[in-house]
């Protein structure tokens, strides 16, 4: 054992720059994935056809292929067919949105299946019309039934961003490799690095359940 | 005022209802009741489109009711056997929700229309309540708040005390009985004899999808005409 945390020191503020990074690129990509989701979530449940079959596709797809793999093709193959430069940050947001979103999809579609079907039946009764049935009556329920499902996709999210550090953001990851090759010295940067991303993790599930809790009040 | 003529309705294969056909007048309080799969609660589902009929017509004021929809939600309120309160609002949000977002009523107006409506199902200190806090028979009584909150000309209750402990029976028909009093038109599916005796105009009863018998209370009850009513009432009374 030759530990030797010491000569990482002047290397942490570099490290811990990484957590903005990556902070920056979960939380976009988890809003834009979040709101796509929700879209395709309601072309499933809808009533047209051609969307319907759209939202499946699309799930099929980007559940059926490796994130790295749809990563690297936005990353490297849509500059070569468009000759548009994308930058490695852009590139990772799309990429994690669009992926996110179509778990994301199946997990709104699968609670707003879990409600009640009576719930429909007693909007439809009162004439409430499909938009605001669905956007105050079903949606509400669905989000409250979905909340640790969807949690546990941000967590996921969180730490796959990790693979971003491939095509050269630097997030957490990469410069904790850029760290290690410097120094000749892996293992603590890499530690300090997965310390980071636990911490990140567990803020995630606290605020999850601070989340739960307040939608809970209705119990 | 409703117009049923030859009624019939299928899921699949199986076809539940093998063609009704009734009148129900203004003010007229109408008990369905039969043996369970005898197609009383898909009759009342068509009469509020919640299932759309596969023959025969059904008229509302003299129009066919596919093409008064939007209309036809207004004129119909509905009350479930199993409440579906929208568990996330409060009692008030509850009735005054659809007002709102239906007729544009204003918070205000929904509010104070809520609250009288509250008071008149005996609720008024419930008003802001969880569902999750209220025993079955508040809900059911919120739920009739709810579905007069829209100012309909017909109630459909289907088998509104169905889901209750039996203690709780009781006050939900008492509201009913209430709702008689003035003068609303209402078709009920129960299983509450003592009350269709009571309160009903006629009883319906329906047997493998058939209209067996259209007669009044006092009538159905103590000379059921078909075999298979009296061998119903055998069992239940």
């Amino acid at each position: 054992m030759n530990l030797d945390f010491a000569q990482l020191v002047p290397s942490i503020p570099y490290i811990l720059y990484g957590i903005w990074v990556t902070l920056q690129f979960v939380a976009v990509s988890l809003v834009l994935g979040f709101l796509w989701g929700t879209v395709l979530s309601l072309f499933k449940i809808g009533k047209v056809k051609i969307m319907r079959w759209f939202a499946d596709a699309y799930t099929s797809v980007f559940r059926g292929t490796p994130l790295i793999l749809q990563m690297l093709i936005i990353y490297y193959a849509v500059p070569q067919l468009t000759g548009m430069d994308i930058g490695a940050f852009t590139a990772g947001v799309l990429t994690f949105a669009l992926n996110s979103a179509a778990y994301i999809s199946e997990i709104i579609r699968a609670g707003i299946n879990a409600v009640d079907k009576g719930q429909k039946e007693a909007a439809i009764a009162l004439g409430v019309p499909y938009r605001s049935m669905m956007l105050k009556i079903i949606l509400p329920q669905a989000m409250k039934n979905i909340l640790p499902a969807l949690m546990n996709e941000f967590i996921t999210l969180t730490k796959e961003s990790a693979i971003v550090s491939v095509i050269g953001a630097l997030d957490i990851m990469r410069r904790a490799q850029i760290v290690g090759a410097s120094n000749y010295r892996f293992f603590e940067p890499l530690l300090l690095a997965g310390l980071i991303y636990y911490l990140l993790v567990m803020l995630l599930t606290l605020a999850g359940r601070v989340m739960e809790r307040r939608l809970a009040k209705s119990d | 005022m409703i117009d049923v003529n030859g009624l019939r309705k299928s899921f699949g294969h199986n076809e539940v209802l093998k063609g009704i056909t009734t009148k129900i007048s203004k003010g007229e309080v109408i008990a369905v009741i039969g043996p369970s799969g005898s197609g009383k609660s898909t009759f009342l589902r068509c009469l509020n489109l919640l299932e759309t009929h596969n023959a025969g017509s059904i008229k509302i004021d003299g129009k066919e009711i596919g093409q008064l929809e939007s209309n036809l939600r207004k004129k119909i309120g509905m009350v479930f056997q199993h409440f579906n309160l929208f568990p996330h609002l409060t009692v008030l949000e509850n009735i005054t929700f659809a007002p709102q977002q239906v007729l544009k009523t204003s918070k205000k107006e929904a509010e104070k229309n809520a609250l009288e409506l509250l008071q008149a199902v005996g609720l008024s200190d419930k008003a802001d309540a969880y569902p999750s806090r209220l025993s079955g028979g508040q809900k059911q009584r919120v739920a009739i708040a709810r579905a007069l909150a829209m100012n309909p000309e017909i109630m459909l209750f289907d088998e509104p005390t169905s889901a209750l402990d039996p203690e709780m029976v009781k006050e939900v028909l008492q509201v009913m009985k209430n709702l008689v009093k003035t003068g609303m038109t209402m078709v009920i599916v129960t299983h509450e004899m003592g009350f269709a005796k009571e309160v009903a105009d006629r009883v319906l009863f329906m047997d493998d999808g058939r209209l067996v018998e259209d007669e009044q209370p006092a009538i159905f009850f103590e000379n059921p005409k078909t075999e298979r009513a009296q061998v119903f009432l055998e069992k239940v009374l």
